[in-house]
């Protein structure tokens, strides 16, 4: 059988989805990030949304987001994506707009805009991802470290006497007005990643609706910074954060 | 609409009438006093209902120059105003506006600091707006109005330089031009931009890959450094440019004077009684107001100071501008500074005795 005879339509199996350009990802083999963009990537092509498709990156591991999803990007300064994605959304009200960021970003140093731009009910939705460390910048604590989790700046590990406690932006999130839809999915299987795929489109079509802000945390790993192999991180992550943020709708004001 | 349209407003009023009249589409802003009538009056007006300008009250000032950079990267007309500590707060914003060539215009209404400082106007921040205020190596084209007409002029006039250019404007006033009323005659409506008009205008925004055009990506990261240089030696050029072709200044009395002020925006409207003053004492003062900051009026300045014996730059501060007119002249004349600071304005008879003590 040669090669053309095997590629053929009926033949496929899995394609690279359309938005997702042929770039090298800069991201560690076993990281999250990949596979939310894919999914990302696959749901504004299926809404038909590639011409109206607004995204706003974030400073840390995802800022070059731009670089592989082929839809209009602007990158924002740390933590301010809410705000930006706010003021897009107002100025373009038919379009598709989102942001896309990291727990330091917008858990810590972007709060203030995060909660905002979610309580005035901003027609946008926020992918967010948790993998409780600071990647880009060499495996930092951050906001949604675990107690007891040791990163390069609490190496002996996060007590709340020196560190304060892991924060829930979350469920503060599923507490304000202006939310619609807020959830929490992980992408460490394939039922995971068919329902996250599912969480993003439907906070995609109700901030496109204009039912409200929406939040789509994604609990994931960061490997590396975790000091883990990729099987070891999804394991651990299923372990120790699942029980801490616990996987699901946490609100769904949209139906 | 065509008639003119003449009112007595405050200049902070004026601010917001000039905006929707010329086709702004969006303002983001924050109280702050002596400002906070442009936010007001904004809302008061409604605009979303007559012109579709939308008007925005953030959570901060960081917030509202982050919505003016997602507003300017989608090629919309947008604008912020704040006053000093305001400002301050908004200068990561407006390094990143001017790292990724954003065109907007953010007002300061400037009052005195340092810190949390005084609610009275200052000309203070004049370092941090034509020196840079945030990080990297940038520039702000800088309008300093001297009356409440100027404020409604410059708003468009700002627009139109920050669109040419691609980069952001600043109108730098205080808050005494902020906050007194004096006649002024609005600029005529001007429709907004269509969206064709803007895709025509701005095709490098974010405005949605319409008949699938390339992905437009507006960021002002890049991790080579050799193309780093490249945006940074690009942006100089751009700054040159703006230089060789943007000064603008206003000149009164200048062609027998013997003394010369440069003063801007509210000390420069004392320096005119300071020069009525002083030429019935027989002391033939001129001034030369720059109206852009920067790009600095240095030649005109290094010209006239060949001519007088002296330069007084009056200022609302403790001598930031009096560096720019040093290097202009390059010590061909002694340059002194005179000012008032905390909020106190300075008054005309007390700027003549400066002006006497440099005759001796």
């Amino acid at each position: 059988m040669t090669k053309e005879e095997i590629m053929k339509p009926e033949n496929l199996v899995y394609r690279k989805p359309e938005l997702l350009n042929d770039t090298p990802m800069h991201y560690c083999p076993g990281c999250s990030h990949g596979v939310v963009h894919k999914l990302v990537a696959e749901v504004i092509a299926e809404m038909g949304m590639t011409e109206k498709t607004i995204a706003v990156s974030p400073v840390g591991c995802a800022v070059f987001a731009y670089n592989y999803i082929d839809v209009d990007w602007q990158e924002a300064a740390h933590g301010r994506a809410p705000a930006v994605a706010s003021a897009i959304k107002r100025l373009w009200p038919d379009h598709l707009v989102f942001t896309y960021q990291g727990d330091g970003d917008l858990a810590c140093i972007g709060t203030g805009e995060t909660i905002h731009a979610l309580n005035r009910g901003e027609n946008i939705t926020i992918i967010f991802i948790n993998n409780a460390i600071y990647g880009m910048t060499g495996g930092q604590m951050a906001p949604t470290t675990l107690l007891g989790m040791k990163t390069v700046t609490c190496p002996y590990g996060r007590v709340p006497e020196l560190h304060g406690y892991p924060l829930k932006i979350t469920e503060i999130a599923a507490t304000l007005q202006g939310t619609c839809y807020v959830t929490r999915q992980s992408v460490q299987s394939v039922g995971a990643i068919l329902k996250a795929k599912k969480a993003i489109r439907k906070a995609f079509e109700y901030s496109l609706q204009g039912k409200g802000s929406n939040l789509v945390e994604i609990v994931s790993t960061c490997n590396t910074n975790w000091r883990m192999t990729p099987e070891k991180a999804n394991q651990w992550m299923e372990e120790n954060m699942f029980p801490f943020y616990p996987l699901g709708d946490l609100k769904d004001t949209g139906k | 609409m065509a008639q003119k349209e003449i009112t007595l407003l405050k200049g902070n009023e004026a601010i917001a009438h000039a905006a929707i009249r010329c086709g702004c589409d969006g303002y983001f802003g924050y109280p702050i006093t002596p400002q906070s009538e442009v936010l007001e009056t904004l809302a008061a007006e409604k605009p979303w209902e007559t012109t579709g300008m939308v008007v925005l009250q953030a959570e901060s000032e960081v917030a509202s120059i982050n919505m003016v950079y997602g507003g300017a990267a989608s090629g919309k007309r947008v604008m912020t105003s704040s006053s000093s500590p305001g400002v301050s707060l908004m200068q990561e914003g407006i390094s990143y506006l001017a790292g990724a060539e954003l065109p907007c215009l953010i007002v300061n209404v400037s009052r005195g600091g340092p810190g949390l400082g005084t609610i009275q106007p200052s000309q203070a921040d004049y370092f941090q707006t034509v020196k840079g205020g945030g990080h990297g190596d940038y520039r702000l084209i800088t309008l300093a109005p001297a009356s409440v007409q100027e404020m409604a002029d410059f708003v468009d006039l700002a627009f139109e330089l920050a669109f040419r250019y691609r980069n952001p404007a600043m109108i730098l006033s205080d808050g005494a031009i902020g906050q007194m009323m004096e006649k002024v005659v609005l600029p005529p409506y001007k429709p907004r931009r269509t969206e064709e008009e803007l895709i025509k205008e701005c095709p490098w925004a974010t405005t949605g890959r319409k008949g699938l055009r390339k992905p437009n990506i507006i960021t002002s990261l890049e991790l080579r450094s050799e193309e780093m240089e490249k945006v940074n030696l690009r942006l100089q050029a751009k700054y040159k440019e703006i230089q060789e072709k943007e000064v603008r200044y206003e000149e009164y009395m200048t062609d027998d004077a013997e003394y010369l002020i440069v003063a801007f925006g509210s000390a420069a409207r004392i320096s005119k009684k300071v020069i009525a003053i002083a030429r019935e004492q027989g002391l033939k003062v001129g001034l030369l107001r720059p109206i852009t900051l920067w790009p600095f009026p240095s030649k005109r300045i290094s010209e006239l100071g060949k001519k007088v014996k002296g330069i007084l730059s009056l200022e609302i501060n403790a001598g930031q501008m009096v560096e720019d007119i040093r290097l202009a002249v390059e010590c061909n004349v002694p340059v002194k500074w005179y000012g008032r600071l905390g909020g106190i304005i300075p008054e005309p008879e007390e700027v003549v005795e400066e002006l006497k003590k440099m005759t001796v």
